[in-house]
């Protein structure tokens, strides 16, 4: 069903990313890159090659760096800021809340290699908190694609949003899970696959492993409906609770913090309007023992099997 | 022909006499503001008040009546909790009615405590954490250098402020970026909210501080509105310009001057016929 059971080649989406970044720089020359000193981990080395001039550097200064990019936009530039996601969001937090955010400027945040990508680095370098803080900020989309496809219909989108947006470009290498033409649009998220008996609810580099998960779970008789979640906020509200209508519980399953991202905000969604069963994957309110990025996902769960598990339990409960 | 207009014609020492009474004005209407709004910050609104004055009315290159015209010149007040003395400079050069000032802090009002760009014409980005306007007003200063305009920034700090890191980051990258169109102006007026600045965390000495960031550096009096004048109207050559304004906390109104209690304490009916009167004279 899914071109993600078959044994597809693994993507990272920084490429995608660079590509479709520059692709928009030759379209409009308000485009402009803003990053704090690392030209590489900031996925700009190609766009700074060919524009120059239109790649500001501030220097290792992440409040000065989101500050920065909101006086641009006042300017009329369209500022992509471009950095390590642990420091973009955690560092410059109330530049992004108060100069981005609550000031409503058209500035573009790009959080680089989030999660747990940098693995063995460890928990100063992990962004796994950002989902959480950065939905409780109003005004401000979370969008976090899943795959390569999809970060070129992100990217595209922040590009021609008129308002702020936080774009979390994953990493961790993954199958293609968009199918073409899919839609890309705020509050909608992408039914990947039909099943009335459980729900799956996945986002960035969770998605391919939700597909894999049902495909586990396909041979056992249970069909499961996979949703990848782009926009976590804002959310797929009827999506959601019409698959906590109509399937027997939800299993979500991110690359951050259980504490206030994806599952918290299904779980809030569900709990006021429609009770269902819920598992909630991801990194419990920890700080990640040192193991690389597939250790660190394998340690904390969030691998198809264990998706599949927390389905079939709730499967179980459920049939009670 | 608009006041703003005539006075941006006039030389210093002429536009002086008229910035003096405006500003005073100013400061009337912000005590009567703050008064029935029983909230503001009195003090540094009537340390900085010249100096938005002076900005406002004779030096900036914007049009009130269409307050987001692309080639305008900045304005960012990064010590937003001194909004009351924005809001009422705004309101004397016609960015907003002068009765708009009734509802400061009121419920709903677009006069916040501290200013919106999103309510409030004029104001250009939201400040009120310190620290904040700096980074945001350098973005500007690169923007009119990326579209090769020749338009001015620049940016109101206030003293204690300045003891916020992110200034610092800010410092480096304008004088990295050599933004001779971007002025900062320091209100000295050497107390923050707990005590002197030199007590709590000691700035000095800032000239030379911001000239070893690579900052071309003036100092004047700043109550002396033809020195602003005269200051602002001269952007930078190569680099930045810093303009460490030494103010008077509370200016014009004796108890509350260099007074560190009058930060954000509302006066009395007494004490507003009191210095309203001083205001006057």
């Amino acid at each position: 069903m899914s071109q993600a059971t078959q044994a597809s080649a693994l993507h990272d989406c920084r490429r995608a990313f660079a590509d479709t970044l520059i692709a928009l720089a030759r379209e409009d020359e308000r485009i402009v890159a803003v990053c704090n000193d690392s030209v590489g981990s900031s996925n700009l080395t190609m766009f700074k090659a060919e524009f120059p001039d239109r790649m500001i550097n501030v220097g290792i200064a992440e409040q000065d760096l989101v500050g920065v990019a909101a006086g641009l936009a006042n300017g009329g530039l369209i500022p992509f800021v471009s950095a390590a996601a642990p420091f973009l969001t955690a560092r410059a937090l109330e530049q992004i809340k108060v100069d981005v955010a609550y000031s409503q400027a058209r500035v573009v945040l790009c959080g680089q290699s989030p999660g747990v990508a940098y693995g063995e680095l460890g928990p100063t370098h992990h962004s796994i908190e950002d989902l959480s803080w950065l939905r409780a900020v109003a005004g401000l989309p979370v969008v976090v694609p899943a795959d390569p496809a999809q970060t070129v219909q992100a990217v595209r989108w922040a590009a021609a949003n008129l308002g702020p947006s936080y774009v979390r470009i994953p990493r961790f290498p993954v199958p293609d899970v968009t199918p073409p033409g899919s839609p890309f649009l705020p509050g909608q998220a992408i039914q990947l696959t039909d099943g009335n008996d459980i729900t799956i609810i996945a986002a960035g580099t969770m998605v391919s492993r939700a597909l894999q998960a049902a495909e586990l779970l396909r041979h056992e008789d249970i069909q499961a409906r996979v949703l990848n979640i782009a926009f976590v906020e804002p959310l797929d509200t009827d999506a959601i609770l019409t698959a906590a209508a109509q399937t027997s519980g939800i299993v979500t399953a991110e690359e951050a913090t259980t504490t206030g991202g994806l599952g918290a905000a299904v779980a809030t969604l569900t709990a006021q309007h429609l009770p269902t069963h819920l598992r909630i994957l991801g990194v419990p309110r920890s700080f990640a023992p040192t193991g690389s990025t597939a250790f660190l996902l394998e340690h904390f769960g969030l691998t198809a099997e264990h998706i599949a598990a927390a389905a079939r339990d709730i499967m179980a409960h459920a049939a009670r | 022909m608009a006041l703003r207009t005539r006075l941006a014609q006039l030389a210093p020492a002429q536009a002086a006499p008229i910035l003096r009474e405006m500003a005073n004005s100013v400061r009337r209407d912000d005590l009567h503001m703050v008064y029935r709004a029983r909230l503001g910050h009195l003090g540094g609104d009537f340390s900085v008040a010249d100096i938005l004055v002076t900005l406002y009315a004779a030096v900036l290159n914007v049009d009130p009546l269409h307050p987001l015209l692309a080639e305008r010149d900045r304005l960012v007040l990064s010590k937003g909790h001194t909004a009351g003395a924005l809001y009422t400079t705004l309101a004397h050069c016609g960015f907003f009615a002068r009765r708009e000032l009734d509802t400061f802090a009121a419920p709903l009002s677009a006069l916040n405590g501290h200013p919106n760009r999103t309510k409030v014409p004029g104001v250009e980005t939201n400040t009120g954490p310190l620290g904040h306007g700096f980074p945001v007003a350098v973005g500007m200063a690169l923007a009119a250098r990326l579209q090769a305009s020749p338009r001015r920034t620049f940016v109101v700090l206030g003293d204690g402020e300045l003891q916020e890191g992110s200034n610092w980051e800010a410092a480096m990258t304008a004088s990295h970026y050599g933004l001779s169109s971007l002025l900062a102006v320091v209100d000295r007026n050497q107390l923050q909210q707990g005590a002197r600045t030199e007590e709590i965390k000691q700035l000095e000495p800032l000239a030379s501080k911001w000239a070893s960031f690579g900052w071309e550096v003036r100092e004047v009096d700043g109550h002396d509105h033809a020195q602003l004048l005269d200051t602002f109207r001269r952007p930078g050559t190569t680099r930045p310009v810093c303009v460490i304004a030494h103010t008077v906390k509370g200016k014009g109104v004796s108890f509350m001057e260099d007074r560190v209690e009058w930060h954000h304490k509302v006066p009395s009916a007494e004490q507003v016929e009191s210095a309203l009167q001083e205001l006057s004279a």
